[in-house]
């Protein structure tokens, strides 16, 4: 019997590590591939000979012309380490909510999260605020309250109109707030000047031209949104049972319910304030996380961030490269494989829930 | 072990509860009757907590109230209707998640004692060969025994069950009700049951109330509430003739 559990607790542990390895070599490959390719090709044996010595110290670079690393290191590096944060808290977000309220086809842009962190971040820089040393935090602080005041706002409307916080009602609001806030960000863009380059950032997202104060900023906000969801995994858990559910189970649903959407808005204000809104993510990879995990949020949460960090890198890597030198807006790619997904759960979600009655 | 006393629940102007009282003792199986609309429910969810009331609910003389979520949860455990699960859990995980409210850092793991609970109620339960299916894959018999086998994980003192056999086969029905009826025989136990059908009142409660539009029409002993006369004056039918004719066909 000892044995047994012995041995189960074994094979547990190693199913996580089966699956944190792989994940982790994926992410380091992603990174590696997309600093190195671009416009300037580097070789990866560079790039990695050039990450070494600037870490560790360790090898000679002489034979690397110098611009290689002032391209790897100035340009390259903070667009990619912004595009793995920003993917891994979009995954975070995304999967927090649908644990929390039930629903696999919840996340920030299909509720209207995104869209209305934009309006704040976009009403912060028409408004002209000049704030000392801190211009960059006043619009993340402002998209953070902004898809905040979001969240709050869909849910209050959504439980007033459908209790049961059934798929349809959710996307429904979702969608025409998402529009609603949109219509007015474009129009706020517009009315003020140079707008439509602005326009497209914030509707469809970029990481062109972000650099290192970007990761700086995004880095405390995206570490403690992270590491609170983490802590409250297991009342995730109960939350995946039903709302109703969680609260005989004797988690504090009011209070942990107002944390999970305090540290949704700040990872996915300060993801729209750095990149503006990159729909989808939030649903693709929690779902795919999930088919590898189980729903079980410890493992989701963890193994999400990876998968998720991973596959925005390599996003923007083919944003940036597959029309070169123009470069593809982001948003586009993701919304692409996005929608198709969403379609195929939605689908399938119905049939299931048809067949039940 | 649970008094209400002059529970009552408004919303608006309507009076949903009026004025409910009764007391549950150790092993009983206490059920609430009455047409749909009558309060059971909401009368549940006050009890909970989970909607505002005025009047007292105790427990062991002490409010309810004053409970934290946990504390709560490791007393009064709630078996609801119907469970529409949306994530692919596995049995045992749903399972284990009724261990909750004993746990207390995220990074320790079940302990000894969760997991004595959970197998006990995995066998009480019957859904040892179900352990490792997706909820998703069950029929609705089968998940509600996995919930109940939750409920047991959690290990309260007091069980409520609101309409917890409503879309099951008879068989299931009686299957949930036996299970119940021997776990409420242990030292310190009780159940509160909203139930629709008259016959598992019948074979199953020990005393019970009627209920009509949030007031108690009728309590006492389960034989006693359900009269024929106090039937017919809260469901408006001739229940005992509905009944007879079924008895009829059989004779």
């Amino acid at each position: 019997m000892i044995g047994q559990k012995a041995a189960m607790k074994k094979e547990k542990a190693g199913g996580m590590l089966f699956l944190l390895l792989p994940a982790s070599l994926l992410l380091i490959a992603a990174f590696i591939l997309s600093v190195s390719v671009g416009s300037v090709r580097i070789p990866p044996s560079q790039t990695v000979r050039l990450l070494f010595h600037r870490l560790f110290g360790t090898g000679n670079i002489d034979d690397i012309p110098p611009n290689t690393a002032v391209i790897l290191f100035n340009a390259r590096m903070p667009r990619a380490v912004l595009a793995g944060m920003v993917g891994a808290a979009l995954s975070v977000a995304g999967a927090a909510m649908q644990g929390l309220l039930k629903n696999p086809l919840a996340d920030g842009s299909t509720l209207g999260i995104t869209s209305g962190g934009a309006l704040g971040a976009v009403m912060f820089i028409v408004s002209g605020i000049q704030l000392p040393f801190f211009q960059e935090g006043g619009l993340a602080l402002m998209s953070i309250l902004f898809s905040f005041l979001s969240l709050l706002l869909i849910l209050a409307f959504t439980s007033r109109v459908d209790a049961g916080l059934s798929t349809q009602t959710i996307i429904l609001t979702g969608v025409i707030f998402s529009m609603l806030t949109s219509s007015l960000t474009s129009l706020l863009v517009t009315l003020s000047s140079d707008s439509l380059k602005q326009v497209v950032f914030w509707s469809m997202g970029s990481f062109s031209g972000r650099g290192w104060t970007h990761v700086l900023l995004m880095l405390p906000f995206f570490l403690a949104g992270t590491a609170v969801l983490l802590l409250i995994c297991r009342e995730l858990d109960a939350f995946s049972l039903g709302e109703e559910q969680a609260r005989y189970l004797g988690v504090n649903t009011r209070k942990i319910k107002l944390l999970i959407l305090a540290m949704v808005s700040v990872l996915v204000g300060i993801s729209v304030a750095v990149s503006g809104t990159i729909g989808f993510v939030g649903l693709l990879i929690p779902h795919i996380t999930r088919m590898l995990t189980g729903p079980g949020h410890k493992k989701l949460l963890i193994l999400s961030t990876l998968l998720g960090a991973s596959f925005l890198m390599l996003t923007d890597l083919l944003a940036r490269t597959i029309m070169s030198p123009a470069e593809l807006p982001i948003g586009v790619v993701t919304s692409l494989i996005g929608a198709v997904l969403f379609i195929y759960i939605f689908y399938n979600q119905t049939n299931k829930n048809t067949k039940e009655f | 072990m649970l008094e209400l006393r002059d529970l009552t629940v408004t919303a608006g102007n309507k009076v949903i509860c009026d004025r409910v009282s009764f007391t549950l003792k150790e092993h009983d199986i206490f059920m609430v009757i009455g047409p749909n609309g009558a309060g059971k429910t909401t009368l549940i969810k006050a009890v909970m907590g989970v909607v505002p009331h005025t009047g007292k609910a105790l427990l062991e003389g002490r409010e309810l109230t004053l409970f934290s979520p946990r504390q709560l949860a490791r007393q009064i455990g709630v078996l609801t209707q119907t469970h529409q699960p949306q994530f692919s859990h596995k049995v045992y995980e749903v399972v284990a998640l009724g261990r909750y409210a004993y746990r207390s850092s995220i990074l320790s793991g079940l302990t000894r004692e969760d997991r004595d609970k959970i197998e006990e109620a995995v066998a009480l339960t019957g859904i040892e060969h179900l352990r490792d299916r997706s909820v998703q894959t069950l029929s609705g018999g089968e998940l509600q025994r996995v919930f109940l086998a939750q409920l047991f994980a959690q290990n309260p003192r007091l069980l409520i069950l609101d309409e917890p056999t409503n879309n099951l086969d008879l068989q299931y029905q009686i299957a949930i009700f036996d299970i119940v009826r021997d776990w409420t025989k242990q030292k310190g136990r009780a159940a509160l049951a909203v139930v629709h059908d008259l016959n598992l009142v019948y074979s199953y409660g020990t005393r019970a109330i009627l209920m009509e539009e949030g007031r108690v029409y009728a309590r006492g002993p389960v034989d006693e509430v359900l009269s024929s006369e106090n039937l017919k004056a809260v469901y408006k039918v001739d229940v005992a003739q509905w009944m007879q004719n079924l008895l009829k066909h059989w004779h």
